[in-house]
């Protein structure tokens, strides 16, 4: 169809120009947040993000040696050196400098400042500076020059050492992320069990009332979850679960059922009649049919369903809110965590980028992975 | 015990006793109540035949209606009771004070305007991508990368979305791309987006767009594929112009398939909360049913406008529920 007349090439510019810019757009936010994580909390708070593969304008706060460094050179005491040595600070080329807070810039590099006790300071654009007074300098710190660099752009992995490493209660994602694993890894496997015989028998077995069942299985597809926070949670109080890991893996495995039962049943109906009904001629069980036929063709809705349940419980909150998370915020999940992080660290972009994506990166991960087997799924569960 | 230990554990356990259940319960259909051998052989194969369906069912189906099905009827009960009378049957006192607070009203209103704008902007900007990236060579890397904000977690995707929303004090540089861009090109002070009432609705409702684009555009992508070349070539010849072809030929044709993913992508928008709750906590004139629903049952723990709410939610959905059964009757016929 490429060359069929009427596609012309100017069109086509147009088009590859726009998915260009669509695509940017789109992946602009998320890159936005994956660069500010790798930003320290001053860079993230004096730039925006997309500055920070450019050298970048930064007030710095330096100090002169102290006075017990001076020496008497002639009639006048003399403090020398260099600005980013006393400080230890990565060496930037100083465009303008001040002596006073509140007028950072009075100065050009090389020029020359007499401040109010009287001394002379003059700051070169390498960090030198020569600090002469006509009488001994008194105090014990040196002098405060405020300069104003251009610091080639940085990166760091400070955040992450943070967020991941840190014993930090508030900050630390690492129980957080081995929680949300320990709530996604059952309640992914499970309800693939529990559907897939439930999807065999409505597929391949007749019996009285399967067209009921299944309307009742697509019904319960589109039922919100809100409608059964209040009354399981009390039925979890009653029977003792409470609040905790086994609940929320019931709540999750019950919530996913009617998705995994209705994509594993298309699924399972469109297999070959032939291979299902040579099997019963053979003489094998229903049974046998299923753990050693059916299950293993159809491996790919299992994959699909998988990723669904992942990606859902893995980026879950209300349900974790409400059946696992008690009190006592042993059990809290990423999700949870971030948006807990929202309300304490709020201004702390680079704890809150980090955090974030800590918990991204995974599902980000099996979604690039298995992208196929998502689509499939997506398509089997929609498209008709 | 190690939570991971006892994930690990259950995983064993609850695999473990689902196949035992199974297995176990086959074995005991096919030996021991109906053995498929003497005297009623055969008639104890059909008795075997009808049991096994619904030993292969009965899990799934008790789990199905005690978490999804009895929690529907218990509570539209709960939302006719009080809980501070002990649970006692109020009849529709509930439903009547949600109905007199405003905070409902702004609710309701709000998730009417989310139920316009996302549904039909994602379906829009998913049926043009899809169309762009048809035919090009890098289509599948466009899509993917459009796709990828599905797997983002709706917390995550907040996160991400207030970084572009920031706002710093005027004069300071700003770190929001968007006041960033804003105070270049007007050269006004920044704005803070979020608690700006009213259009901050739609700066939240941007998020959703962003994650549904990537699944509507995935969805309409393989429909246009499904569209009969002959058709397409039919109009061609005639002198169809690509934006004739594209409007009378290709979007009738994936109309059914438009729809699907207009109610789908409506279902995620009447049932939002994540996002609402990450980023705006229901203030400024944002709050949504789902929002005010976990204000009702976890702030001011009242359960029976909690429940209330929740019907109000179920009822919503109800249209939906009864086309997506009518619609898989038809299918199986």
């Amino acid at each position: 169809m490429d060359n069929i007349a009427g596609s012309k090439s100017s069109l086509s510019w147009a088009v590859n120009i726009s998915v260009v810019l669509i695509v940017a757009l789109w992946l602009f936010p998320t890159v936005g947040l994956f660069v500010s994580s790798f930003r320290t909390a001053d860079q993230i708070a004096t730039t925006g993000w997309w500055k920070a593969p450019f050298a970048a304008e930064q007030n710095l706060t330096l100090r002169t040696g102290s006075p017990e460094t001076q020496v008497q050179d002639g009639d006048v005491w003399v403090i020398e050196g260099n600005l980013f040595d006393e400080e230890g600070v990565e060496p930037a080329p100083i465009s303008v400098w001040g002596t006073s807070s509140r007028d950072v810039g009075a100065y050009a590099a090389g020029e020359t400042a007499e401040t109010r006790a009287g001394e002379r300071v003059t700051v070169q654009e390498n960090g030198d500076y020569r600090m002469e007074a006509p009488e001994q300098i008194e105090g014990r710190r040196g002098q405060r020059v405020f300069v104003t660099a251009l610091v080639p752009p940085e990166f760091t992995l400070a955040n992450y050492q943070q967020v991941l490493f840190s014993d930090n209660a508030t900050d630390s994602m690492a129980k957080a992320f081995f929680n949300t694993l320990t709530v996604t890894i059952p309640a992914t496997i499970i309800p693939i069990v529990v559907a897939a015989f439930a999807a065999y028998a409505l597929a391949w077995m007749d019996f009285p009332g399967r067209a009921l069942l299944i309307a009742f299985v697509v019904g319960l597809l589109v039922v919100p979850l809100q409608l059964a926070l209040i009354p399981l949670l009390k039925l979890h109080l009653q029977i003792g679960i409470g609040k905790g890991y086994l609940g929320v893996w019931l709540a999750h495995t019950a919530f996913g059922l009617p998705l995994a039962i209705y994509l594993l049943r298309n699924y399972m109906a469109g297999l070959p009649r032939d291979i299902i009904e040579n099997a019963r001629v053979d003489g094998a069980t229903e049974f046998q049919i299923f753990t050693k036929i059916i299950l293993p063709l159809s491996y790919p809705a299992l994959a699909s369903f998988a990723i669904f349940q992942f990606l859902w419980t893995w980026n879950d909150l209300l349900v974790a809110k409400v059946f696992l998370i008690d009190a006592t915020g042993q059990t809290t999940v990423m999700t949870n965590q971030i948006v807990e992080l929202l309300g304490t660290r709020g201004g702390n972009w680079e704890i809150l980028a980090t955090a974030a994506f800590v918990s991204i990166a995974v599902p980000l991960f099996v979604f690039f992975a298995m992208q196929r087997y998502l689509v499939r799924g997506l398509l089997a569960g929609s498209v008709k | 015990m190690h939570p991971a230990i006892q994930g690990l554990m259950t995983i064993v356990i609850g695999v473990g006793a689902c196949v035992a259940y199974f297995y176990f319960s086959n074995q005991l259909v096919d030996r021991v109540l109906f053995p498929a051998k003497g005297p009623n052989a055969g008639r104890n194969i059909n008795r075997a035949n009808m049991v096994r369906p619904w030993l292969f069912l009965f899990p799934a189906l008790f789990a199905l209606t005690l978490y999804l099905a009895y929690p529907v009827v218990e509570t539209l009960r709960l939302s006719m009771t009080d809980r501070d009378q002990g649970g006692a049957f109020v009849g529709l006192a509930n439903y009547s004070q949600m109905f007199s607070e405003p905070k409902f009203w702004e609710a309701m209103t709000n998730n009417m305007l989310w139920l316009f704008v996302v549904p039909a902007m994602s379906t829009a900007l998913g049926l043009i991508v899809a169309q762009l990236t048809d035919r090009l060579r890098w289509g599948n890397i466009a899509k993917s990368l459009i796709f990828m904000p599905m797997a983002i977690s709706f917390v995550g995707a907040s996160v991400i979305w207030k970084l572009v929303y920031d706002a710093r004090p005027p004069d300071t540089e700003q770190i929001g791309v968007l006041n960033a861009m804003y105070v270049w090109f007007s050269g006004n002070d920044p704005q803070q987006w979020l608690t700006t009432p009213f259009w901050n609705n739609f700066f939240l409702m941007v998020v959703l767009i962003w994650i549904q684009t990537g699944f509507a555009m995935v969805i309409l992508s393989a429909a246009l594929r499904g569209i009969p070349e002959e058709t397409i070539e039919a109009a061609i010849v005639d002198g169809a112009g690509p934006f004739q072809i594209f409007f009378k030929i290709k979007v009738p044709q994936i109309y059914p398939t438009i729809m699907v993913v207009w109610t789908t992508i409506t279902l995620v928008v009447l049932k939002i909360f994540d996002i609402v709750f990450a980023m705006t906590n229901g203030q400024w004139g944002t709050q949504v049913l789902a929002n005010y629903m976990f204000d009702k049952l976890f702030r001011a723990n009242d359960w029976g406008v909690g429940s209330a709410s929740a019907i109000v939610i179920m009822v919503l959905v109800t249209p939906i529920l009864v086309w997506n059964v009518v619609q898989a009757r038809r299918e199986m016929r």
